[in-house]
């Protein structure tokens, strides 16, 4: 809980003293300052030891694989800085790319109407967590870890009762695929590197995400929600409607993704997700957003991403045994998450 | 008129009795339809994570085997070892008439499997185990010999001119998918394993894109499963290696890779036959006292698929029976 107090209690601050703050500090109160500077070790890190992490094809591959765990943990950061949290991203995303293969294969549809079709699904099942966490208030770990193993289970049910098997049918050869693919999954040729169109979406999302977050109405209700509930709705914020709304973006990012898989690899394997929530949930919080909520931002998730995704390749860049792999992760995922906590304690010290 | 309706009614009696004592509870055809499919339920119990491909085909194998026998197969699933050793003592504890078992984790599942054997209930190991499942007093195995599946694809890489081969492990601590890669290693030398993470497509392409991209020099990518062996041909198309791609197991796209080139050979282990023989192999036992192998494992591969025979192969990889 970042500010606990009711608003009558906070004494008024003083102008001058905000004047009087460096610039230095006001960098260091930020919530993504904790990453940048990880982010920055990392990459020096990896740069010095594994020579093939210097070239442009490697931070291509780095970029991609930080922008499939960016998108979704863009959406879970924003909900964690709403206060909550998704245990059902990962299968989500399963979800997501399953239901548009298999209504598109099996009623024969264009490949976009079954992407379409796919998001309302994804954007019902976002609606559920929300609506089920507001009218039952129970905490979003319980709602979220239900939706998993439902969706878990009906993944699996439902593929298998709909194609026989547990992976759809390929598509690649229907109406739209390669339209899709290339605006999924396609490559973006920058000149001087190749990125994977995730990439791209990735970084507008982001953006896109910032200004909602911080130029707008809706951005200051999402600070709100996540730091006080209570207070938050004293002040006239629609609670409901913004966590709701939130779990609903979680599902858009997951969709999102969803869609990415689908057209990369033309078909889908029903098992597929499981675990991947808890790494967006990682790359949030070493982004800078705060377990109990209220704090945190888009940029940083992008840059927890960054993280994860340039520690999965740097290990790989730099040949290390592969039996070690899950451990090199985890002391590197702590020591960033470490990194930050030093920096953003410091930063508040200052203030 | 009262005795015409008393001599139907004792006439009518009589030829229930008579029709109740002519089934011998013996022999005959009656018997026989019973003895050979009706009454056997068999329980088998694997280590699939939810949601594979590869277990769908053995499982497929399996029901295809208990319908022409008219078996009640009751399949059930769960990758903890520990877990699913109870599901074994549900199966003993539910008196089935035999069990068919993967022993990927034998230490835990194996002492549960030799308690059904112990109260009389035949059991076969298949898949996985090929080592330990005689230590259990289980009789019968069928399945792959996983280092020497790996070995055979090491040779055929070595003929092939191998220099460097990448050994792609898609689930941690695996026995099976490790004795793949030692095997492949004792014959190609120069393999080397890299772990990814099998749960995320994208991630294993990402990883294995930037091991082609660190390393110019491999000239075969091994990878263990169908859905890694896509997501290694993606890899390979965008880092701009030359390397070969060999895989492990075969699904509908890794035979339209094989044909069209994408996928050099596929090494399958037919677990369509290891469901399939599981079931038929207790049934015979139960039906008939046959034991299938003479107490030593009966090898449902290595099989190889490659350019030579993939057009046959392919219709039934549409199947989902290979």
């Amino acid at each position: 809980m970042s500010v606990a107090t009711p608003p009558a209690t906070t004494p008024p601050k003083p102008g001058p003293e905000r004047v009087q703050r460096s610039l230095g500090a006001r960098a260091l109160a930020r919530p993504e300052i904790g990453a940048t500077a990880a982010a920055i070790a990392i990459f020096v890190f990896f740069f010095v030891l594994a020579p093939p992490f210097r070239s442009v094809e490697a931070l291509s591959t780095v970029l991609y694989s930080a922008s499939t765990i960016g998108i979704v943990a863009l959406g879970v950061a924003l909900l964690m800085i709403g206060g909550e949290f998704d245990l059902s991203s990962g299968v989500a995303v399963t979800a997501a790319a399953l239901s548009s293969a298999m209504i598109s294969f099996q009623l024969s549809l264009n490949v976009w109407v079954g992407a379409a079709v796919s998001l309302v699904i994804a954007l019902a099942i976002g609606f559920v967590n929300g609506w089920l966490l507001v009218r039952t208030k129970l905490p979003s770990f319980l709602i979220t870890l239900s939706t998993f193993f439902v969706l878990q289970g009906v993944n699996l049910g439902v593929t298998k009762l709909v194609t026989g098997t547990v992976a759809t049918s390929n598509i690649s050869t229907m109406d739209g695929f390669t339209s899709a693919k290339a605006f999924f999954a396609g490559d973006v040729p920058l000149g001087f590197m190749t990125v994977k169109m995730s990439v791209i979406w990735w970084l507008v999302f982001v953006a896109i995400a910032s200004w909602l977050l911080l130029r707008t109405r809706t951005g200051n209700w999402i600070f709100a929600v996540g730091g006080n509930q209570d207070s938050a709705r004293a002040v006239g914020v629609p609670v409901a409607r913004v966590k709701i709304g939130l779990f609903m973006g979680v599902a858009l990012m997951a969709w999102f993704l969803g869609q990415h898989l689908l057209f990369n690899f033309a078909t889908v394997q029903a098992g597929l997700g499981v675990g991947n929530e808890l790494i967006y949930i990682v790359a949030a919080v070493v982004g800078g957003a705060l377990l109990t909520g209220g704090f945190g931002s888009a940029a940083g998730s992008a840059l927890g991403a960054f993280i994860f995704g340039m520690t999965t390749q740097g290990i790989v860049y730099a040949g290390w045994d592969p039996n070690w792999f899950k451990a090199f992760l985890g002391v590197m995922l702590l020591l960033a998450v470490l990194v930050n906590l030093y920096v953003k304690t410091s930063a508040t010290r200052r203030k | 008129m009262r005795s015409i309706r008393k001599t139907f009614a004792v006439t009518v009696a009589a030829a229930s009795v008579l029709a109740l004592a002519a089934c011998s509870s013996q022999g005959g055809a009656q018997a026989q339809n019973q003895a050979t499919g009706q009454s056997y339920v068999i329980a088998m119990i694997t280590h699939e994570s939810p949601g594979d491909s590869f277990w769908d085909k053995v499982r497929a194998g399996a029901e295809q085997a208990a319908t022409e026998l008219n078996v009640d197969l009751r399949y059930s699933n769960n990758p903890d070892g520990g877990q699913q050793a109870t599901l074994v003592q549900n199966a003993i504890d539910s008196q089935v008439d035999g069990v068919a078992v993967t022993l990927s984790q034998s230490a835990q599942v194996g002492p549960a499997v030799q308690r059904a054997v112990e109260a009389g209930i035949p059991a076969v190991a298949f898949n996985s185990g090929i080592e330990d499942y005689p230590d259990y007093g289980i009789g019968m195995y069928f399945g792959s010999d996983e280092t020497l599946a790996g070995r055979s694809a090491g040779e055929r890489i070595t003929e092939g001119g191998g220099g460097k081969t990448l050994c792609v492990i898609h689930e941690q601590g695996s026995v099976s998918l490790e004795a793949r890669c030692a095997g492949v290693l004792a014959t190609s030398p120069g393999t080397e394993n890299l772990q990814v993470n099998g749960a995320d497509l994208p991630a294993v392409q990402q990883t294995i894109g930037a091991k082609l991209q660190q390393d110019p020099s491999i000239t075969h990518v091994v990878t263990l499963g169908a859905p890694v062996a896509l997501a290694a041909t993606q890899a390979k198309a965008e880092s701009g290696s030359q390397a070969e791609v060999i895989t492990f197991d075969l699904n509908a796209d890794v035979a339209a890779a094989v044909q069209d080139g994408r996928i050099a050979f596929s090494v399958d282990q037919q677990p369509y036959v290891q469901g399939y023989m599981s079931v038929q192999s207790l049934w015979l036992n139960l039906s008939n006292g046959n034991d299938l192998g003479g107490g030593k494992p009966v090898l449902t591969g290595p099989s190889f698929v490659d350019s030579s025979n993939i057009a046959e192969i392919a219709e039934y990889t549409a199947n989902n029976t290979r």
